[in-house]
């Protein structure tokens, strides 16, 4: 262990800011993309689960409109 | 002989074999981070020049390697789907574009806080860094490209066409530093030579790579996932897959 304690490991020898920064950053980056993908998929999945809907009620008002 | 091959130009099959290989990429992943976080922050000597500062080294060469890494598979993935016209391997392309930009992000930002304290400035014109700036230019520019045509078709050769004119930026960034007179320090790891880095400082460097590759191998299997999705929207077997919950 290079740190002697809790606030010596935040400071990171004079540089918190920067490490911290930089650490900072990245991990909003990469958490940001991976609710990026994973919205989208979720998106994918409504979109395609609505086209079948609307595809059964137009299916269901053609039936309709045959026995009209 | 390349019989066996041959299914995975299929979508369905792509698309099941990306699902069974995501969790293993995240577990690896994520044990890798953890390891290589602790060990790279808290237990890595500092640097006798640098002091803690150096530390910033664990994101930055990891996400500047595999930015370029990223690169060169996605002109692979292009080049495949140009002149073989697997559209597989379009999806591919796409599906990579936007970690790899990520990745250049990351590594052009802590290079900007690690510039700082120890060069005294957060960016200078030099050709390193103008060069890395440039791969996410092309990152963005593969991105925008492949949405702006609603034929698929078009948008994936377009975007392979930009991408493989790109990769003439790839050993410009690796070279970049024994070319010119650069503020850049030469390369650490990535050449043929002894590891110019103590072990020490090294293992959790290894490690965080391992962490990078395996994120970028998850998040580009997810997205690839998307963009089968997306394609195959109309096919029954997209159809059975949403409607079955899974």
């Amino acid at each position: 262990m290079e740190f002697v304690s809790w606030a010596d490991f935040f400071a990171m020898g004079g540089y918190g800011f920067y490490v911290w920064l930089s650490f900072g950053a990245t991990f909003i980056s990469m958490l940001g993309i991976v609710i990026d993908t994973r919205m989208k998929r979720a998106r994918l999945f409504k979109q395609v689960r609505n086209n079948i809907e609307r595809n059964k009620r137009m299916q269901a008002a053609r039936s309709m409109e045959n026995t009209l | 002989m390349w019989k066996w091959l041959h299914p995975y130009a299929k979508a369905q099959t792509s698309y099941e074999l990306a699902g069974k290989l995501i969790p293993w990429f995240t577990i690896v992943c994520c044990i890798s981070f953890a390891v290589g976080l602790v060990w790279g922050l808290a237990f890595a000597p500092a640097d006798y020049q640098q002091g803690d500062s150096f530390r910033i080294i664990y994101i930055h060469v990891p996400a500047a390697i595999l930015s370029m890494g990223a690169y060169t598979s996605m002109a692979v993935a292009a080049f495949i789907g140009l002149v073989w016209q697997i559209r597989l391997s379009d999806m591919a392309v796409a599906a990579m574009a936007p970690v790899g930009a990520v990745f250049t992000f990351i590594a052009l930002f802590t290079g900007a806080a690690w510039g700082k304290p120890m060069w005294g400035a957060w960016w200078v014109w030099d050709a390193r860094l103008t060069s890395e700036l440039i791969l996410l230019f092309l990152y963005l520019g593969v991105i925008a490209l492949y949405n702006a045509f609603s034929d698929k078709v078009l948008a994936g050769r377009a975007a392979g066409i930009l991408t493989l004119v790109g990769v003439i930026n790839i050993p410009i960034i690796h070279y970049s530093v024994e070319w010119w007179n650069t503020l850049h320090q030469g390369a650490s790891i990535t050449k043929f030579d002894k590891p110019s880095i103590a072990l020490s400082m090294l293992w959790p460097l290894l490690i965080m790579l391992l962490a990078f590759a395996t994120f970028f191998g998850a998040l580009m299997l997810m997205r690839f996932r998307n963009e089968i999705l997306q394609r195959e929207s109309h096919r029954p077997w997209v159809k059975a897959l949403v409607m079955g919950g899974k």
